[in-house]
């Protein structure tokens, strides 16, 4: 079964129900297909053909839903990018896939087009929020997103029947090179992992998901997925920033599910949650980065009714383990065994098995794992390998664990240089090779360091070249201007030297940066 | 009042904006969400500014876009939370 064909199926269960609500946009599930379909008809109609790329640089609102489910309705395959990427990484993922569209606000088209860089694939920019943009020859052709969902559109072309071994989306992921890399995800892929997790978060069309986690980030697209499937109610809000509208929120739409990270947990303890009425919330999720146990322990104390679900995931298979919320007072430091439908183990550097108390690789089968990294053949080798059976490859993860004796696992380390700060992935390099576009800059290395609310919080450390004089505010502004505000360095310091290895390589694992201010 | 307004201005371009109030300037009802100008440590940040330099307190359900999500909401929030202190609270 295809993705979009499971929200259809709800739809037809529950018509009235609310889908998803964001801001004052309420939808129900038959608005939600019905604008699903309009929207599909149109990228159908304008050329969008089976298979092809559609990127989608949308804030979280109920139009993001409508737009990931009508591409796919379309036929095509969805490219959920940060809301805050800059033209020159939106440039370069709209090449490296061939978008063939492009699903923005205004103010994404007209930086991308300020941007100046070619785009030759792209033929459609589906125009979306209330701004206009100038349309112009230098811009393929322009689709007003309200004229495609009219009501009387509904008339539309059916897209391609597609199967679920067809690609459904490609999810752009920090890669050690520093080049952002597409996951390709299928429907089986998807529909696999969806189910996985329902069946252990026990979700059923009863609860009401509040979802703060950007949807271009794994953990934050599975709770739409989740919501379509099982006709819960979504509701989507932009960011955390607010901790208590969104705490009011909970209480109004009786909300039961809430995934967090860290950095969100973090900002709830320091709060006074006894003054709001949490009773109905059945579960909180944690993923991308371990809760401290600290917190797990407080929040068991503050909401000892909620079920507190640890888990571990990443973007090559989304999700990979949960801790059975029974288990969270026995072991809280541990992100538990795998999901349903799915096997993992630890391997040592040659490949073979360990037993308990072991540290490893952990290795991942099953039908979560991606198809590979979009047209990286040497990097997908290095990630998909030859398993213990002939016919399927297996997900070498990158991560460090170990297991104890009753195979619940525990997460030691990344393999690599990668940043988990506010529970997504930073390249180091990706970072790097943004600051060596300042003149003034010599040498760069990008470091995290421990920070009680982000996890890992961002460090430039710079030499500068003869003569030169930077302020820790320029370099900032300069990489807030061509990253994604989650990759701009929190902290910046100066020195005159780095360390380097033997082959004279800047070694940032002996920069020997604990703090964070230093500047 | 207008005194606020501006040293909220300043706080904000200096340490969000690293000093660029980017192409159309940041007027005082622009919504820091909207504007992808504040996320949720940047809110912690401008909260403790709050306290440290107006002497206030701000209470867990206080943190709601009505009270902070622009310069104008911020300059109107110090008004009532003084406006309270002096009202024997």
């Amino acid at each position: 079964m295809q993705v979009e064909e499971f929200l259809e199926a709800t739809a037809r269960r529950f018509p009235d129900k609310i889908a998803v609500a964001a801001g004052e946009h309420r939808l129900t599930y038959a608005e939600l297909t019905s604008r699903v379909r309009r929207l599909a008809g149109g990228l159908v109609k304008a050329g969008v053909g089976r298979g092809e790329r559609v990127a989608i640089v949308l804030e979280n609102s109920v139009d993001a839903v409508v737009a990931i489910f009508a591409v796919l309705k379309a036929g095509a395959v969805f490219v959920m990018l940060n809301p805050t990427i800059k033209s020159e990484k939106l440039t370069g993922v709209l090449n490296n896939c061939r978008g063939a569209a492009l699903i923005a606000y205004a103010r994404t088209v007209e930086a991308l087009r300020a941007g100046g860089h070619e785009t030759p694939h792209l033929r459609v920019v589906v125009l979306a929020g209330s701004e206009p943009a100038r349309p112009g020859p230098d811009l393929p052709r322009l689709l007003a997103w309200d004229a495609l969902v009219r009501p009387e559109q509904d008339s539309a072309i059916p897209g391609p029947k597609c199967i679920d071994v067809d690609l459904a989306a490609l999810l752009y992921t920090s890669g050690s090179t520093g080049k952002p890399k597409g996951v390709m995800m299928t429907h089986l892929n998807l529909t696999s992992i969806t189910q996985s997790i329902i069946t252990y978060l026990e979700l059923t069309s009863d609860d009401t998901i509040l979802n703060v986690l950007p949807l271009s980030f794994g953990y934050g697209l599975t709770q739409v997925l989740m919501s379509a499937f099982m006709g819960c109610t979504l509701i989507l809000e932009r960011s955390f920033a607010y901790p208590a509208a969104i705490l009011d929120r909970m209480t109004k739409e009786r909300v039961t599910g809430f995934p967090l990270v860290s950095s969100i947990s973090a900002i709830l303890l320091q709060m006074d949650l006894r003054k709001w009425d949490l009773s109905r919330l059945r579960y909180i999720t944690s993923a991308a980065a371990m809760l401290p146990v600290e917190h797990i322990r407080k929040l068991r104390e503050l909401l000892p009714h909620m079920k507190i679900y640890s888990m571990y995931g990443l973007t090559e298979c989304m999700r990979v383990t949960y801790l059975p919320p029974e288990q969270i007072d026995i072991r809280p430091s541990s992100v538990g065994k795998g999901m349903p439908n799915e096997q993992v183990y630890i391997v040592d550097e040659k490949g073979e098995e360990v037993g308990p108390g072991v540290t490893g690789e952990l290795v991942i089968r099953g039908s979560n794992v991606m198809k590979g990294y979009w047209e990286a053949p040497e990097e997908t080798a290095r990630a998909l390998r030859d398993g213990p059976y002939p016919w399927e490859k297996v997900l070498y993860s990158g991560d460090l664990f170990r297991m104890d004796e009753e195979g619940y696992l525990y997460f030691v380390a990344r393999k690599d240089d990668i940043i988990k700060t506010r529970g997504e992935k930073v390249s180091p390099r990706e970072v790097e090779d943004v600051l060596y576009g300042l003149p003034e800059v010599a040498e760069a290395a990008v470091v995290g360091v421990p920070d009680e609310i982000l996890g890992s919080a961002i460090k430039a450390v710079l030499t500068l070249r003869n003569g030169a004089t930077l302020s820790e505010q320029t370099v900032q502004r300069y990489c807030r201007e061509h990253l994604e505000d989650f990759m701009v360095p929190k902290f910046v310091e100066f020195r005159e030297e780095l360390p380097k290895t033997t082959s004279g390589k800047i070694a940032r694992r002996e920069l020997g940066v604990s703090g964070g201010s230093s500047s | 009042m207008t005194d606020h307004a501006q040293q909220l201005r300043t706080f904000i371009i200096e340490n969000f904006l690293f000093g660029q109030a980017g192409g159309d300037g940041l007027c005082d009802t622009d919504s820091f969400l909207d504007k992808g100008i504040i996320d949720s440590t940047g809110m912690l940040e401008l909260v403790a500014f709050l306290e440290k330099t107006y002497g206030i307190k701000v209470g867990d359900e206080e943190f709601v876009p009505e009270n902070l999500d622009s310069i104008q909401n911020l300059v109107q929030f110090l008004g009532r939370k003084r406006a309270g202190a002096a009202g024997g609270a």
